[in-house]
């Protein structure tokens, strides 16, 4: 059972590495906004693995925080760009 | 009824660990701001649904708050991201940025003759 977790988690460390390559080099604002939006969600399941490989429910709760304040992040990164702020 | 729920739940999570995958490749790969919207939203809402539902069906037979607290995150991922991409998308489209066009020759020059128009309109 244990394999399946170091599948999992090489995976989504290999997406979050692309997501971060784009985060720096992505040429405009866009595309920036775009990746960190990625990098959040991909963070929430990580968040949520590692709760279950540690048994902590804890980190559960941390996964929903930080997908909320990632979430808001996005939105007014959003409408600042859109020229709305 | 426990292995049924182990087999279920290490399936959901490898589809989702790729489908994760997927998405941080495609947001790398892909040559244009709203492809990247597209592969970077969709790809990992499928994925982070799944692998979020696989932990909880591993859990299930212990303790079944597991799962409560899960499905909540999985409906604020229903509806936060597709939310956030179509903000992205319109705030893009209210800055003009133009998609680009990689499918035949004319469709590049007409492409590269409005992108000269914009960008003079934008310096005059």
């Amino acid at each position: 059972m244990i394999i399946i977790f170091y599948i999992a988690m090489f995976f989504m460390v290999a997406g979050l590495f692309a997501a971060a390559v784009r985060f720096v080099k992505g040429p405009t604002a866009g595309d920036r906004s775009v990746a960190l939006d990625t990098l959040t969600t991909i963070m929430v399941a990580g968040l949520v693995l590692l709760a279950f490989v540690f048994d902590r429910i804890i980190y559960i709760d941390v996964a929903l925080v930080y997908g909320v304040l990632g979430f808001i992040g996005v939105i007014v990164l959003a409408r600042y760009l859109e020229g709305a702020l | 009824m426990s292995v049924v729920f182990e087999i279920i739940g290490g399936v959901l999570i490898l589809i989702g660990s790729l489908f994760l995958f997927l998405g941080g490749l495609g947001i790398l790969r892909m040559p244009d701001v709203y492809n990247r919207i597209q592969a970077g939203t969709k790809a990992t809402t499928l994925g982070a649904m799944s692998l979020l539902l696989g932990v909880g069906f591993l859990k299930l037979d212990d303790d079944w708050t597991w799962m409560l607290k899960i499905v909540i995150i999985v409906i604020f991922i229903a509806f936060s991201n597709p939310i956030s991409s179509h903000a992205l998308a319109r705030a893009m489209y209210k800055r003009k940025r133009y998609p680009v066009i990689k499918s035949d020759q004319e469709d590049m020059d007409a492409y590269k003759e409005v992108a000269k128009q914009i960008k003079e309109e934008e310096q005059s």
